[in-house]
């Protein structure tokens, strides 16, 4: 197998099972190094929220929730208490859909569940972090997420390694179902490290005028990230806004986008992706399905390219099948244009600070109805990795 | 005794794309003067501006740029805006995602220049929160120019038709804008130098100029007061200036 093909398909086998790895028994083990870290990708132990969980490699070593309404639990210790969660389990993401989910479902490393029960509106972020600590370790994982009706959910993840690390493999799977008027946020921002291999396996189902706000960041060099969140919008009125800020240093191959399937009348999705390459490859896919009338989706992808190795490849698709739908895409790759460097450096910004400012700019994508406390995390996350570019 | 040249242009040659547009072109601003340059569309009036600045396309082959006693002709823009120069663009490009607060305080740096109060004064405060010149109109165009300019508080201002695409109602606010950049009411010695190139000349009822210059086909032809080389050019046109007495000797 190629160094190529090996980054596009990392093998499971070439790892070692998280379940070996160096556990901590509770975040007090934790170094300052370590926290310094995860305050990269939005760990904010001081900040207010409504519940809190942390995994390193295989096992949860802190979770604690606050609020009457709201359950968070490890997620073997919620297929243990819950019978029906038989109901969500595998569901949303198929076991089969690849050698990954197969991998998964055969030797669980937990994973978090979190459900919001019906009418409870949640203010505060609830934080979950998935943590690599042991080098060379492959992190098999399961979230399961509820919003039931008329609930609402501002979730924030964050997936980090320890510093001393530079290889591993994270699969992530992750089911949400957003229940009838439900309201789910979801910001996830990644920091794994050069040697990583990540692949997230995401499936949405959103009811009868629920939303589904998900926003994915990653700033840092990594091996390679495969990710194509399936969502289904299938009752009337349900929306979906997939927003992704995505920058790829050299070394990196990102394989990044989501599918949102509008299977009701009058539900609507859309899909908003900004990549930066300087020197890595970063592939922009968007799929829109519409297959109920009256619906309307959009679909944006915007790329820079600030060197002349890597690539970005925009592929934007769309599938109608009846005759009253509103579909379209737009999609521009270019670099940063010479005449805005000049105006900025006519007030005082060397060319270096210049092109910093703009590709900040461009990345400063916002996404509406974004609570502004995680729209807070993610402009720290861009600001942090904006003295790296 | 002669007062202190701020800036100082002494022979310049300047090539765009290959092709040479500034043809030996002298002149001096002492500080606290405002000069008018005149001319028509291609003679080379914004290339002059865009040359001070010391933008890469526009290529000195000849000559020399001296501000405050300094040879600036090899500095980059940020250096020179550094020492004090600023520069109005006519045409800025937006730059997305940065709001217009953010470049406010980046003009800034640490001078001390109140950007809620200026942007209140001028009516401004709303655009703060707004991506530079994203969606501005003509006259939003200049009025975030000029803010970004007071706020950037230069030595010596080059502004490139200040008045063009602006609505009367405009024009006494960017008229107003540049007054206070050139410390038109002040009573006090000024200290702060500009160079405005007008094609209506309007903006000179609002901001008069010490001395004015035609320019034709990248030289200067003449020097004088502002007023009258205006009038005489509304009269009789530029062919006027090409014959006339005024014409500065080669």
């Amino acid at each position: 197998m190629s160094e190529k093909d090996r980054r596009i398909e990392p093998r499971i086998e070439d790892f070692k099972p998280a379940k070996e790895g160096r556990i901590p028994r509770s975040i007090e083990e934790l170094t300052p190094e370590e926290w310094a870290r995860l305050k990269e990708v939005g760990i904010e132990p001081e900040a207010p929220k409504e519940g809190e969980f942390l995994q390193a490699d295989a096992r949860v070593v802190h979770c604690r929730k606050l609020p009457e309404g709201l359950e968070l639990l490890p997620v073997t210790e919620a297929l243990k208490k819950y019978d029906w969660l038989a109901d969500y389990w595998w569901k949303a993401v198929p076991a089969e859909k690849d050698q990954y989910t197969r991998a998964t479902a055969e030797d669980l490393d937990d994973g978090y569940f979190i459900r919001v029960l019906p009418g409870t509106r949640l203010i505060y972020p609830v934080q979950t972090c998935l943590y690599i600590r042991t080098p060379g370790v492959a992190q098999k994982v399961h979230n399961i997420i509820i919003v039931e009706e008329g609930a609402e959910l501002n979730l924030i993840t964050a997936c980090t390694t320890h510093p001393g690390v530079r290889s591993g493999f994270h699969i992530g799977v992750s089911e949400f179902y957003v229940k009838r008027n439900g309201k789910l946020t979801f910001t996830m921002i990644h920091n794994w490290a050069d040697e990583m291999f990540v692949r997230p396996r995401t499936g949405v189902i959103v009811e009868e005028g629920g939303t589904y706000i998900s926003t994915y960041v990653t700033l840092h060099q990594v091996a390679s990230i495969q990710s194509m969140p399936n969502c289904r919008l299938v009752g009337p009125g349900a929306r979906a806004i997939f927003g992704s800020v995505v920058v790829a240093p050299k070394g990196s191959y990102l394989d990044l986008g989501a599918l949102v399937s509008l299977e009701a009348p009058g539900t609507r999705a859309e899909i908003i992706s900004r990549s930066v390459s300087t020197g890595g490859e970063s592939l922009a896919r968007g799929h829109l399905i519409g297959k109920a009338p009256e619906i309307k989706a959009h679909l944006e992808c915007q790329g820079l390219m600030l060197s002349d190795e890597g690539a970005i490849k925009a592929i934007p698709q769309l599938d109608a099948y009846y005759a009253n739908v509103d579909m379209s895409h737009e999609a521009a790759v270019g670099k940063i244009a010479q005449e805005e460097i000049e105006y900025l450096m006519a007030r005082g910004l060397s060319e270096e600070e210049a092109t910093s400012l703009i590709v900040q700019g461009f990345l400063n994508v916002r996404i509406e109805g974004l609570p502004a406390e995680l729209q807070k995390r993610i402009d720290q996350a861009i600001a942090l990795a904006r003295e790296g570019l | 005794m002669a007062k202190e040249a701020l800036l100082e242009i002494r022979d310049l040659w300047v090539e765009v794309e290959g092709k040479e547009v500034l043809k030996g072109v002298s002149l001096t601003i002492p500080r606290g003067e405002t000069h008018a340059l005149f001319g028509r569309n291609g003679s080379g009036k914004t290339t002059l501006l865009m040359t001070i600045m010391g933008f890469p396309a526009y290529r000195v082959r000849h000559g020399q740029i001296i501000f405050k006693g300094e040879d600036i002709t090899r500095l980059p823009p940020y250096e020179r805006a550094k020492r004090g120069i600023g520069i109005m663009f006519q045409r800025p490009p937006t730059i997305r995602g940065v709001k217009l607060r953010e470049m406010l305080k980046l003009c800034a740096k640490e001078n001390g220049v109140k950007i809620e109060e200026l942007a209140r004064e001028f009516g401004f405060e709303s655009f703060l929160e707004r991506d530079v010149n994203r969606g501005f109109s003509g006259g939003e165009l200049k009025k975030s120019e000029l803010l970004q300019l007071l706020i950037q508080d230069p030595e010596l201002v080059l502004l490139d038709e200040p008045e063009s695409g602006v609505d009367m109602e405009n024009l006494q606010v960017i008229g107003r804008m540049i007054r206070r950049l050139l410390q038109k009411d002040t009573h006090r010695p000024r200290t702060k130098s500009g160079l405005i190139i007008t094609h209506t000349g309007f903006i000179l009822q609002f901001v008069p100029a010490d001395l004015g210059y035609v320019m034709i086909d990248g030289t200067i032809y003449c020097q004088g007061n502002p007023q009258e080389i205006f009038e005489g050019i509304q009269k009789h046109g530029y062919e006027e200036c090409i014959s006339c007495l005024r014409r500065i000797e080669e």
